[in-house]
């Protein structure tokens, strides 16, 4: 077994361990960071978190499902326009937070339905989710008016919308979370988002799509469908994508069309490859690396963020297709089968006697 | 009766339009499989060429068709030599890359020249139809769509570099023992593409206005046509065009243009669901 077949296998696979330690850090993070940070520290640490979920709905979309999406912000930008108009609608955000997942995922089954089963090529539906994606950006730029208008809420076009109250506590709406409360309720989000997409590849069903990714005929020649695994995950997906909405609403306070737009969509895109394909903590880690270069970046003023990203992306392509998290998990399977050969365990057969005396 | 000249005047130069956005896009997709997500910034780059030649008082006219296309197709081959030629054959690393480029050109550009739109005068006098005023302008664009189609044609079918090209194509191994090299005819169509579009760009700029993120504007419509055309550049080209030209400018009349675009889309992901190869994949195999 190579290094990183044995590196995916243990992101997979060697369970318990590193999935409770990850989870142990993110804890200690969602209760330890308030202690030390000030509102205004928390309120750009929580972009960060936001970002994170984001970068794992593309993470399992792409990673695991082998599913081109270049359109995921098409999603977030769903969850996060239906959890405005649900909130100010309703008043409460009880309903409007399964809203925003439900919505995304229903747009997901119909675009994956003319997708995968119309069996195109990863190209072309690289293609189409990206074209969907710009198109949606169009339309909600051009609903500026009263008439476009859903129940109260008009949608204000390029403007977008403002004022639109945060989650409240469930079922009362008149307590509603003030900024370090949303930071507790994205973590929440994430820990739980991570755990929901461990415990779906470690089942039945995440075992199926990871096979399609690996196999796709083979798979099918076992007896499982991949038109429906495919379109399964990436309404999962999309699902996940709407949650990151609308926590990020919640964030910002206001909505605009810029979460459709396609450099929200590239920024996920980067997240992934930075951080790690076919991984969950690597989502995580390209999340807070390049949103926090972004934020550097923007702040500075003098660079437009889309250079250093397109750049980025670019050198990634290139240079390390594999992402940081593989790589280091090689470099550390590497350390360790160097180790344990220092330490006299027997010599693999293959082994030449000299070279590893010489070690 | 006015009304339906100006509409199928309309129509018409919708189809030209949408010819002159895709064709180098097809170029690129159908001669190298590669799709070119940063086509919409190239078409960019050339609108900029356009414009900057044009205030330092360069003709209006050679800007358009001499140094937009130059540029452009020098800048594609830089892009080609240093980024592109590592990845072939990997058809998803390439559209990575390329998005790569185009968040990146678009960045630099918005760096060097801030984010603002510019319009460059139109160069044509209007002319009625009936009771209805419009731009002469739409002719030059259905002048320079049909040119550009036909001379590619006559390129890929008459000369010899354009046997070259087809053959490298088809087998790229046989074409290499026969003494042809592949990468420097992969070379040459990535800058023939990028030309292609550096010039549309400066074609469609007295209509559009120059920014540097109008590239994402074009992208969704080049995008829909050549999925819709398929493999065959230029009777793809034609024949998506023809038919997206014509739902868009109809539904754009009744409605609005963004209602168009949703319109074109819908109709695509229903053709690609028929037909997965695209119109040419289906029917008219053999042409070009």
């Amino acid at each position: 077994m190579t290094s990183h077949s044995l590196g995916r296998f243990l992101d997979q696979y060697g369970g318990a361990g590193s999935f409770l330690s990850v989870c142990l850090l993110l804890i200690l993070v969602m209760f330890g960071l308030p202690l030390f940070v000030s509102t205004f520290g928390l309120l750009q640490v929580t972009i960060l978190a936001v970002m994170s979920i984001f970068a794992l709905s593309q993470g399992f979309v792409w990673g695991f499902a082998g599913i081109m999406s270049f359109g995921q912000a098409g999603f977030l930008g769903l969850g996060a326009y239906a959890y405005a108009v649900a909130v100010i609608n309703y008043g409460d955000s009880t309903l409007a937070v399964p809203i925003s997942i439900i919505l995304p995922m229903l747009f997901a089954a119909v675009m994956g339905y003319f997708m995968f089963y119309g069996r195109i090529s990863d190209a072309y539906v690289g293609v189409i989710t990206l074209t969907v994606s710009v198109i949606l950006f169009q339309l909600i730029n051009s609903t500026s008016g009263s008439q476009y208008r859903i129940g109260v809420v008009e949608l204000g076009g390029f403007n977008g919308i403002p004022a639109i109250p945060p989650l409240n506590l469930i079922g009362d709406p008149s307590r509603p979370l003030d900024q370090t409360g949303i930071w507790y309720a994205t973590m929440g989000g994430l820990l739980l988002v991570y755990s929901l997409l461990r415990f779906i590849l470690m089942s039945r069903f995440g075992r199926v799509v990871v096979a399609i990714r690996e196999n796709e005929t083979r798979a099918q020649l076992i007896g499982y469908d991949p038109r429906l695994f495919k379109l399964l995950a990436f309404v999962i997906g999309a699902g996940i994508a709407g949650l990151a909405g609308c926590l990020y609403v919640n964030w910002a306070g206001y909505i605009s069309p810029g979460v459709f737009a396609l450099t929200m969509s590239a920024q996920a895109i980067i997240f992934v490859l930075v951080g790690g394909l076919g991984t969950l903590l690597g989502p995580i880690l390209g999340a807070v690396l390049i949103q926090w270069l972004i934020n550097t970046i923007g702040d500075q003023g003098t660079v437009d963020p889309g250079l250093g990203l397109g750049i980025i992306l670019v050198a990634f392509v290139l240079l390390f297709p594999k992402g940081i998290v593989p790589l280091v998990q090689a470099a550390i399977q590497q350390a360790l089968t160097l180790r344990k050969r220092n330490v006299g365990s027997p010599l693999p057969v293959d082994a030449d006697p000299l070279q590893s005396g010489a070690e | 009766m006015d009304l339906a000249g100006l509409i199928a005047f309309n129509v018409v130069t919708g189809i030209a339009t949408l010819c002159l956005i895709t064709i180098g896009l097809g170029v690129i997709y159908g001669m190298m499989r590669i799709i070119n997500l940063a086509h919409g910034e190239l078409m960019m780059l050339g609108a900029f060429t356009c414009i900057i030649a044009t205030e330092a008082g360069i003709n209006i006219w050679i800007s358009i068709f001499v140094l937009s296309p130059l540029v452009v197709g020098i800048i594609g081959l830089v892009l080609e030599r240093t980024i592109i030629r590592f990845l072939y054959g990997r058809i998803l690393d390439t559209m990575l890359a390329t998005w790569g480029m185009s968040i990146g050109l678009t960045g630099l550009i918005v760096t060097v020249f801030g984010n603002n739109v510019r319009t460059l005068a139109n160069p044509a006098p209007s002319f009625g139809i009936g009771a209805y005023s419009t731009s002469l302008y739409g002719l030059v664009i259905v002048a320079v769509a049909v040119g550009a189609l036909g001379s590619l044609f006559a390129l890929l079918r008459l000369t010899k570099f354009g046997l070259i090209l087809r053959a490298t194509m088809e087998r790229p191994g046989m074409a290499a023992a026969l003494g042809i090299k592949p990468d420097t005819v992969y070379m040459a169509t990535f800058a023939l593409g990028s030309a292609l579009a550096g010039m549309a760009g400066a074609v469609l700029a007295p209509i559009s206005g120059v920014s540097p993120v109008m590239g994402v504007a074009y992208i969704t419509r080049a995008f829909i046509t050549v999925l819709g055309g398929g493999a065959a550049i230029v009777t793809g080209t034609g024949l998506a065009s023809m038919l997206f030209g014509t739902i868009d400018e109809l539904v754009s009349f009744k409605a609005s243009p963004v209602i168009g675009s949703v319109a074109m889309l819908m109709t695509a992901v229903v053709l690609i669901r028929i037909f997965p190869t695209g119109i040419t994949g289906r029917f008219l195999r053999r042409s070009l």
